[in-house]
């Protein structure tokens, strides 16, 4: 989530008032929006991805004032006429949509421009999804001559200084040499064709999704007017970023002014700033909100977000992004009337508890062992491929990880046992005996489920210390299916983890329940143990099965 | 005074009781070995007993011992080379050859008795042919004598070393010579322990030791009545023991199991489930947008080689498609995008066990209402490991089904739950997910430090969750609340990845969860 830094004397100044820090602090909490700190004149907030109008000084200190009751009620904002057009070809298919305006009388300095650009940057990473679904480009107004045009070229034929730059560069160089190429280019990797803003005089303005130009695309200190364009893949999207950019400069003190937007069959005009309206059923936002609010009370609690009201409907701001049905409107509602505020109640309703039956029988089974004094375990279900292959001589498929966070963790367990290895290999300065066991899940593929994989709970029990051999595992598993009740045999197999001779498979109803065995001393060598270790593991669902069978 | 003396008495360790005795007539360790029959180790453990009881006082001295050495012990047997030269002319002058013979000195220590005894005028030596004919002096009588001394001295060193200080002035002359010499005596440092005993050791010592005191009742002393004439010997019953350990669950597993007794001690039905899912039930059910940056590779793992794997679709998710695309007949405007069936079906480790509640949703019929459901379970997360980090960890997820449920009650709920495990002080802020409405972040305030601590989210399904998989809008409590913060603290824990570290000696001494 995007952290912006306010500062708190901007702050002040636009809500007109100095609030006490710890007033402060509880209303940006309260607000719904998490402060991380404030460091002197610094306000380090995160912005939750729902309100992307907060990501400027301007936006926060807009909702924020009408949230404190200094300022409430819908805004309204004038736009002038500007008589500026720009062409849209229809080349641009790549990233069809885009939406300008124009503002004029501002008056920069260095901290407002700092917060242009921070929102630019931040509104790009989150609402422009890192400018795959928007960016958006600002320009000092008297640079410019219009009509400008929104056009696809290849980027052989054109040279332009992207910003930062000293000289003109190929465009199709950009991604090679320009740090936002870099950074953008897997959004492109399908382009021949890159969309381009070019002004009448067949200047560049900017390359889209990269950079501006430096000739263009600088605004500094001496500008009062500016261009913005804003284009994506998504209307609304972009439209909504429009509208928070202007009333952004709006609120600096700027005036708004449309251009029309020409497409090859249909014109526009931008932005539109009208504010839409939503339906709002006053039983609904009391039901479920648990409150007992009249229209009137309602109307105040929706001011205090910046939202107006007229007939039954909610009138909300052109620059919200997240409205999109009346219970986001709600969650307002309960904002303005305060979290804290509501009571905790706990409804006398009756329902009926119930312990998920496998977890039961499972708790069974870990207490008999916690009696025969076994350590219950907790380790991973992301282990190393080699681990669970290699080191127990075995070969076999296994679900790997498209992107693990390293090869430690790369593939989910199969089985259970190497885990358990792991532990007593790094447990060799510990005492002995090391009894130890875990039931947890492996992972097996299997093309019949929906997920392709098959998931399984698993017993191992592992007993390692020097006087350890076959016969004792074989008492453990006899002593836990006697008092399970069930009737078993031990039949002689083969596998490569074990001594041969010393391996076999539990069976019930001809069915194999898992198997047990003394590990063969490649495998202990393979994890640098030097003691003995005699295991099990057994399929604990299936096990489940019998036992539920059986009463 | 005398009933103090008595209990002592019956406490005394059967090693106890047999060294106590021998300490009157033998003052060290050694000799109580050697008096007791006893090993050494077990008069050293009986001895150290007594004197933590204050029965006896020990005190260890700095003293020099003279002792033999490796010629010295030979030299003890058949007297000194010079000496036995001597004896062999001591009647009558003799020529080489008989003294080597009779005085038993090869070839080496002729010569250096030679060189000594010149040096000394002890002897006169004729050339005589090709032979030396050599005669005692008077000197050599005296030198002879004095050589007596010198053996008697050694003689006295082969019982036991001798103390330094205890040395008669002709002794220590004759140690003063020898130590001169090579490999004769040796001198070194001791630390004897000598014991005595105190007043309340004096008191013991009279008690009767004859009589039997039993040590351990037998099986065949009850069965054959014997333990009525018994004395049975007191114990130290405040002494330290040694440490003990048993089998256990594993410290985090129970904590795990006291919150799903919380749960279940408020009516709740326990949910359980795949950890693998699609992103269609993991994400697209939730209404987690499909562009969410929580669905990239960065904080999800995907399954599969190199290549994401996909899995099947249930034959009902255009439900969920429309719901995206344009809310369908929930109300909303939904997302406004086209939905990717390809993004839907790629498989995931489930990233919250919130999946398991939207599962739980579409089970669900209209006469189970009002219901209420949770789950602890694993959740993972594309995450390095660190101190505070972990890619696989605990969550539990409860949701309340209910018709006339509200936003108040999901403030009970957690007030409830977090009050139970010790955390009385929640509070709520706004906060947002995809798939609830309103949002809550959940805090609590930690009892000690006095800090509010985030441990979850929380809120009420959005009717485009709720619609599509329960038929209707009916108010959906849920939340998804972090374990592992709550955890750590109560068993000390600052390194979270100690969680799944399996230090069998952690796992062993760890105290128990106590609620």
């Amino acid at each position: 989530m995007p952290t912006i830094v306010l500062k708190k004397s901007v702050l002040e100044k636009v809500i007109g008032k100095k609030l006490p820090i710890d007033k402060l602090k509880d209303r940006i909490s309260m607000l719904g929006t998490n402060l991380e700190k404030i460091e002197s004149d610094e306000i380090h907030v995160e912005i939750f991805p729902n309100r992307p109008d907060l990501l400027s000084e301007q936006g926060f200190a807009r909702a924020f004032s009408s949230f404190i009751g200094i300022k409430t009620g819908l805004r309204e904002y004038k736009i002038k006429s500007s008589n500026c057009k720009v062409i849209v070809d229809k080349s641009v298919a790549m990233r069809p949509y885009t939406a300008c305006a124009i503002v004029k009388n501002l008056k920069f300095n260095d901290e407002r421009i700092r917060e242009i650009i921070q929102m630019q940057e931040k509104l790009a990473t989150t609402h422009g999804r890192k400018r795959k679904k928007s960016c958006y480009g600002i320009y000092p107004l008297q640079k410019i001559n219009f009509p400008i045009t929104y056009i696809a070229k290849d980027p052989k034929t054109i040279k332009f200084k992207p910003l930062g730059f000293k000289e003109d560069i190929p465009a199709d160089k950009i991604e090679e040499l320009h740090p936002t190429g870099k950074e953008y280019k897997q959004i492109t990797e399908s382009w021949t064709k890159y969309p381009f803003y070019i002004d009448c005089k067949g200047k560049v303005l900017s390359m889209l999704p990269y950079t501006n130009s430096d000739d263009l695309g600088k605004i500094d200190e001496t500008t009062k007017d500016v261009f913005i364009e804003c284009t994506g893949t998504d209307y609304q999207n972009v439209e909504i970023a429009l509208n928070m950019f202007v009333t952004t400069l709006a609120d600096m003190g700027g005036e708004i002014y449309s251009i029309e937007m020409i497409y090859p069959n249909k014109t526009s005009t931008t932005p539109n700033l009208n504010p839409s309206e939503m339906k709002i059923d006053i039983n609904y936002v009391n039901k479920r909100l648990g409150l007992n609010l009249n229209e009137k009370e309602m109307i105040k609690y929706l001011a205090s977000m910046g939202f107006g009201y007229k007939n039954g409907k909610a009138l909300i701001p052109s620059y919200r992004a997240d409205i999109l049905h009346q219970v986001d409107l709600i969650e307002d509602i309960a904002i303005a009337y305060g979290y804290e505020n509501l009571e905790e109640i706990i409804p006398k309703v009756a329902t009926i508890a119930q312990e998920d039956e496998f977890e039961k029988f499972k708790k069974k089974i870990i207490y008999l062992l916690i009696g025969l004094n076994f350590l219950e375990t907790n380790s991973y279900h992301l282990i190393p491929k080699t681990l669970q292959l290699n080191n127990m001589n075995i070969q076999s498929e296994v679900i790997p990880l498209v992107d693990p966070i390293s090869i430690e963790y790369n593939t989910l367990r199969s089985w259970l046992l190497p885990s358990l290895l792991q532990i007593l290999k790094e447990n060799k300065h510990n005492e002995y005996p090391q009894n130890i066991f875990e039931i947890a899940t492996v992972f097996l593929p299997d093309k019949q489920k929906a997920t392709l994989v098959d998931e399984k709970q698993h017993l191992s029990i592992v007993l390692c210390n020097p006087e350890i051999d076959y016969t004792k595992i074989k008492q453990v598993i006899d002593y836990l299916l006697r008092m399970f009740s069930i009737e078993y045999t031990i039949k002689e197999t083969a596998h490569p983890s074990f001594i041969p001779g010393r391996v076999a498979e539990v069976i019930v109803n001809k069915i194999s329940l898992g198997f047990l065995g003394e590990l063969h001393p490649t495998v202990l060598t393979n994890f640098t143990i030097d003691t003995p270790i005699a295991v099990c593991e057994l399929d604990c669902n299936m096990l489940f099965e019998l036992v539920s069978k059986n009463n | 005074m005398q009933q103090d003396i008595q209990i002592l008495f019956e406490k005394l360790h059967p090693l106890e009781r047999k060294v106590l005795p021998l300490i009157k007539e033998n003052n060290t360790p050694d000799k109580i070995v050697l008096a007791s029959k006893l090993q050494e180790v077990e008069v050293i453990r009986a001895l150290q007993w007594l004197e933590n009881k204050k029965i006896i006082t020990t005190k260890e001295e700095l003293k020099e011992v003279v002792l033999l050495d490796n010629n010295g012990r030979t030299y003890s047997k058949i007297g000194l080379p010079e000496q036995r030269f001597l004896e062999a002319i001591k009647s009558s002058s003799q020529m080489t050859d008989e003294i080597k013979k009779f005085a038993k000195l090869d070839e080496a220590e002729y010569s250096v008795c030679i060189g000594l005894l010149r040096r000394k005028n002890a002897v006169t030596i004729k050339k005589e042919a090709n032979n030396l004919q050599i005669t005692i002096t008077e000197e050599g009588k005296k030198v002879l004598e004095k050589q007596k001394y010198d053996y008697q001295f050694l003689r006295s060193l082969t019982a036991e070393e001798r103390d330094i200080a205890s040395l008669t002035l002709d002794e220590t002359e004759s140690m003063n010579e020898l130590k001169q010499r090579k490999d004769i005596i040796r001198i070194e440092l001791r630390k004897p322990k000598t014991i005595s005993l105190t007043e309340i050791g004096k008191e013991l010592s009279k008690m009767n030791f004859s009589v039997s005191i039993t040590e351990k009742l037998t099986q065949e002393m009850l069965k054959n009545n014997s333990w009525k004439d018994a004395k049975f010997r007191r114990f130290d019953v405040e002494i330290n023991v040694p440490k003990i350990t048993g089998g256990k669950r594993h410290f985090e597993n129970q904590a795990i199991e006291y919150v799903k007794q919380i749960w279940l001690d408020m009516g709740f039905k326990e949910m359980t489930g795949n950890y693998v899912h699609t992103a269609y039930q993991d994400l697209d059910m939730l209404f987690v947008p499909q562009d969410h940056p929580a669905r990239t590779m960065q904080d999800t793992f995907y399954l599969g080689n190199k290549k994401i794997m996909h899995g099947r679709l249930p034959k009902d998710f255009k439900k969920i498609k429309y719901v995206h695309e344009n809310g369908a007949d929930t109300g909303s405007k939904g997302w406004r995008y086209k939905w990717s069936e390809e993004e839907a079906s790629k498989i995931l480790l489930r990233t919250h066990t919130t999946v398991l509640s939207a599962l739980k949703l579409q089970q669900l019929k209209k006469q189970d209402l009002p219901a209420k459901f949770f789950t602890v379970g694993k959740v993972f997360r594309n995450e390095a490991l660190d101190w505070k980090h972990l890619f696989e960890f605990y969550q539990i997820d409860g949701i309340v089904i209910d018709p006339n449920a509200n936003f108040k009650h999901l403030k009970g709920y957690l007030r409830e739950f977090f009050g139970k495990m010790g955390y009385p002080d929640v509070r709520i802020r706004p906060a947002h997910f995809p798939y609830t409405e309103p949002s809550v972040e959940v805090d609590v305030l930690h009892p000690v430090k006095k800090e509010w601590i985030e441990l979850g989210g929380a809120g009420i399904f959005r009717p485009e969750v709720v619609i599509p998989l329960l038929g209707e809008d009916i108010p959906v409590l849920a939340w998804g609340l972090g374990t592992g913060r709550i955890v750590s603290s109560y068993y000390g824990i600052t390194d979270i990845r100690d969680m799944y570290k399996n230090d069998l000696k952690q796992l062993r001494e760890m105290k128990l969860w106590i609620k």
